[in-house]
């Protein structure tokens, strides 16, 4: 049980101390918050918790106070992309003043974890062909028609996040959950075929911890920079393709994209920070 | 199903043992007005959260309610007498109880009900809970056979499974849509398989009870 003594390191938050069918599991943990996997109202139902422990070099009542209304705020930002239909885990559950914060988990794996596979695979199968393995995405085969569709599939979520007004502070294909299709979500000329199921799945993302209700062309090129710099470190094979299929969903789904998508070239010249300071 | 036991009863994740929740679903009810009058009347033995199933989309609505619910009492944060009254505004998206009450509780021409007790072994004294409460002194505590058997000779009605598929069959979806804010919601209407369908609008439920009093900027 050593994944279960590391999971007790820390306090449980209150809520988690009364009894459920199976423990508490320790996902992650951040800086500001952990977060558990844990269960909803019936064993048969999981559900992650975002807690928000208190900081104890912060002042008490600051501390509250902003514990408070971060955990509202991303509440209220789910819910909000939720009534949209940006996919995003349903809400269970909130308690600001215990700092908690309980949703659905989210089935399937993160976006990033089936890219690097399938980028694996490719790169082992070039290998058992005698070539060097590092070749550049070019997304024009036929083999490579299940990743262009996933691209297309992120940046058609991007827009319609931006398109209600959400944009979430922290994108990466970490943040990002491929979900199995439930039934009649998948599309129907979605490429599924060839029983590689690898990057098949409905987009849904996570983590609305650094969201804000932001409406403004540099917010949102910010966002979809972070999201790029972020798939050039974790993908550098495929970041062309991705820059290219991701600008053209993007478009397709949010009617004020080519402005974003201007003030993003302003922003790729200088980097996220507008400010010379700080 | 005749002999079979009306209640279901149920341990919540993460609520303590001592807190027991028990359910129950009655179709074609003659008398609710009736029963709306014991809770008008405040009698204690009719100590129970009357929901009215039309509003009702699922299991799990009902139960995160109780959840909430009880969750607010061992915390002292109740904003109405007692857990009951507590579970039925919770199923609410909105602040105001009395209209919680109006909408989600029992009205005197309900016809169909869901009807939950929470039971709490030994019972909280009552200092802990929000308004004194006259029972549980003299009274040994309620056991849930004593509430069946409560229930079915006060609620004249078919007693029917608490599950997803009658209460689906129960549910006025239009009252959902109205009640939860759901009409402006315009990808659910592109949803065409009923099931679907359903299963989304339960989702957005489950979300507006969750942030109740947690939209207001």
């Amino acid at each position: 049980m050593a994944v279960d003594s590391a999971a007790h390191q820390f306090p449980l938050p209150a809520i988690l101390e009364h009894p459920s069918s199976t423990p508490p599991e320790l996902i992650a943990q951040g800086a500001e918050g952990r977060l558990y996997k844990s269960t909803y109202l019936l064993p048969s139902i999981p559900c992650a918790l975002k807690y928000r422990p208190p900081k104890p070099w912060r002042h008490p009542v600051l501390d509250a106070r902003l514990t408070r209304h971060r955990i509202l705020s991303e509440a209220r930002n789910l819910a909000k992309c939720h009534r949209e239909g940006v996919p995003v885990p349903t809400v269970y559950a909130v308690d600001e003043s215990a700092g908690w914060l309980m949703m659905e988990w989210v089935s399937g794996g993160p976006v990033r974890v089936a890219i690097n596979e399938w980028l694996r695979r490719r790169r082992d199968a070039e290998r058992a062909q005698g070539r060097s393995g590092d070749a550049i995405v070019e997304g024009t085969s036929e083999a490579e028609a299940d990743l262009v569709a996933l691209l297309r599939r992120i940046g058609a979520v991007v827009g319609r996040m931006h398109k209600v007004g959400i944009v979430h502070g922290d994108l990466t294909t970490s943040n990002m959950m491929l979900r199995p299709w439930e039934k009649d979500k998948q599309p129907v000329n979605g490429h599924n075929a060839e029983g590689d199921e690898l990057l098949e799945g409905e987009i849904v993302i996570i983590d609305f911890g650094l969201a804000s209700q932001s409406t403004s062309e540099e917010d949102r090129a910010v966002d979809l920079y972070v999201l790029e710099r972020a798939f050039a470190s974790t993908h550098p094979r495929a970041e062309k393709l991705f820059i290219a299929v991701l600008e053209t969903a993007y478009r397709e789904a949010f009617k004020q994209a080519p402005v974003v998508l201007k003030k993003l070239e302003d922003v790729r010249m200088r980097g996220r920070k507008r400010s010379m300071l700080g | 199903m005749s002999d079979s036991p009306i209640l279901e009863t149920l341990q919540l994740e993460h609520v303590p043992g001592t807190h027991s929740v028990h359910i129950a679903v009655f179709r074609d009810v003659e008398n609710a007005a009736f029963l709306h009058q014991q809770l008008l009347a405040r009698n204690a033995d009719f100590e129970y959260a009357f929901i009215d199933a039309s509003v009702i989309t699922s299991r799990l609505q009902v139960l995160s309610a109780a959840f909430k619910a009880i969750t607010l009492q061992l915390a002292g944060n109740m904003k109405t007498p007692n857990v009951h009254s507590e579970l039925v505004y919770s199923l609410s998206p909105t602040s105001n109880i009395s209209e919680a009450y109006r909408r989600y509780g029992i009205t005197p021409t309900s016809r169909a009900l869901v009807i939950v007790k929470v039971l709490v072994t030994p019972p909280v004294p009552s200092s802990a809970t929000a308004a004194p409460e006259t029972t549980s002194e003299a009274k040994p505590p309620l056991t849930a056979q004593d509430v069946e058997k409560h229930l079915l000779t006060h609620v004249q009605g078919k007693s029917v499974p608490f599950t997803d598929q009658v209460l689906s069959e129960l549910t006025d979806w239009g009252r959902v849509r109205k009640y939860y804010k759901l009409n402006g919601v315009g990808w659910l209407d592109g949803v065409k398989d009923q099931a679907a369908k359903n299963r989304e609008t339960d989702r957005l439920v489950m979300g507006g009870m969750a942030l109740r009093g947690a939209t207001a900027k």
